[in-house]
């Protein structure tokens, strides 16, 4: 009897050591939420000017670019996923690494072969366990990517999207990342990176608006050349800022519900834990009311 | 006196923005000189001093860019850079 007594008191010691863990982790989640939202913000003017210059340059000049018009000289397509560093984030890395399961099978049926390019060592791991090759991988910063990594990442998928067919060049880039809408919904988002489709900020020229006559130098056509490739990188980098804030905010709200349930455990077993004392102590009572009425009666 | 607004910004945040007499970038194909009024201009940068005079009457203050681009649309002046220092020098050690 004081067996099972022992055992729930075991339990609950576990349970709430867990519960330090899941507080913890849920409390460095929501420390680090606001500077990885701050950092979305940070970001925005650039990214902002450079949309705006982009679409400057399409709306007044009718030069074409590599970066803009579609490969038809090779079948591969190279596939950007970014998911966690780390796990303990309920459902997030689960659900973009679906996402991009969805997104290979549709364009491995319209007849492409997919280059994966992973960010994150879960995705990672998941990848590498079922023996899958990635065309390039990268890890430790998901919650925190600076412009460095971006730069990075977009060199990679750049230099595919300009190799010849026969170096593995690729002629689309998708990217899959999770989109942070707030702090209780991130949507996972397919985006087609390569060729661009410059749509963000370009506004439709009323019948009295002069559309102001740029001036491009040294050319339109380097000017595009020197902005394109920023555009790729800005976007890049603007995604990874928004997965790491969605990583946050559902590692906290996991980490949150993780410490309800410890909480609940906890008042479970001291329940059960309590009805095995008193279950002990009647039966010791009834075990001596018992012996004392055997004595007195023999 | 017909003021230009300037931003200049790099990929991870405002670095300067305000109301400013002049601005002098340094352009693909030779430095530039910036006043209000300036013709809409789209503009590779070099690596060079990006130099600001402030509306005010402060004194200039001046960057270091790597490389970027500027534009100019009707005295909004955005220079957009890749890496900035401080100062007018090239940052030692490149």
């Amino acid at each position: 009897m004081a067996g099972t007594q022992r055992v729930y008191k075991a339990r609950i010691r576990s349970t709430q050591s867990l519960k330090k863990m899941f507080r913890a982790q849920e409390l460095i989640a929501a420390s680090r939420i606001g500077k990885a939202r701050d950092r979305v913000a940070m970001a925005t003017p650039y990214s902002r000017a450079i949309t705006r210059a982009v679409s400057a340059v399409a709306t007044h000049s009718d030069v074409s670019h590599p970066f803009l018009v579609q490969r038809e000289d090779t079948q591969r397509v190279a596939v950007l996923l970014i998911a966690s560093d780390r796990g303990m984030a309920g459902a997030y890395s689960a659900s973009v690494i679906r996402e991009t399961e969805r997104l290979v099978q549709r364009l491995e049926s319209e007849g492409k072969q997919v280059a994966l390019y992973v960010s994150g060592r879960r995705a990672i791991a998941y990848y590498t366990f079922r023996q899958r090759e990635l065309a390039g991988q990268w890890a430790g910063f998901s919650d925190a990517p600076t412009p460095e990594v971006a730069d990075e990442i977009a060199d990679a998928l750049l230099a595919a999207f300009q190799a010849e067919p026969q170096d593995g060049g690729v002629g689309e880039v998708h990217l899959v990342f999770t989109r942070f809408v707030n702090m209780v919904t991130q949507r996972p988002t397919v985006v087609r990176m390569l060729p661009l489709e410059v749509v963000e900020g370009v506004a439709p020229a009323g019948e009295n608006d002069a559309l102001p006559l740029y001036e491009f130098e040294p050319s339109p056509e380097e000017v595009l050349d020197a902005l394109l490739p920023r555009y790729v990188r800005t976007r890049i980098y603007a995604n990874l800022l928004q997965a790491a804030a969605s990583e946050l905010a559902a590692r906290q709200r996991a980490m949150h519900t993780a410490t309800d349930n410890a909480e609940d455990l906890i008042r479970t077993y001291t329940r059960l834990a309590n009805q095995a004392r008193q279950g002990e102590i009647t039966q010791e009572i009834s075990e001596i009311v018992s012996g004392a009425d055997a004595l007195a009666s023999a | 006196m017909a003021q230009l607004e300037v931003d200049l910004v790099a990929a991870d945040g405002k670095i300067w923005s305000g109301a400013a007499r002049q601005v002098s970038a340094p352009a693909a194909d030779g430095d530039i000189g910036i006043l209000a009024g300036h013709t809409p201009i789209l503009s590779v940068l070099r690596p060079g001093p990006v130099r600001v005079t402030p509306a005010d009457g402060g004194a200039a203050l001046q960057w270091y860019v790597d490389g970027g681009f500027l534009s100019v649309d009707s005295d909004q002046v955005t220079v957009v850079v890749d890496a900035v220092t401080e100062g007018s020098a090239a940052p030692t050690g490149h």
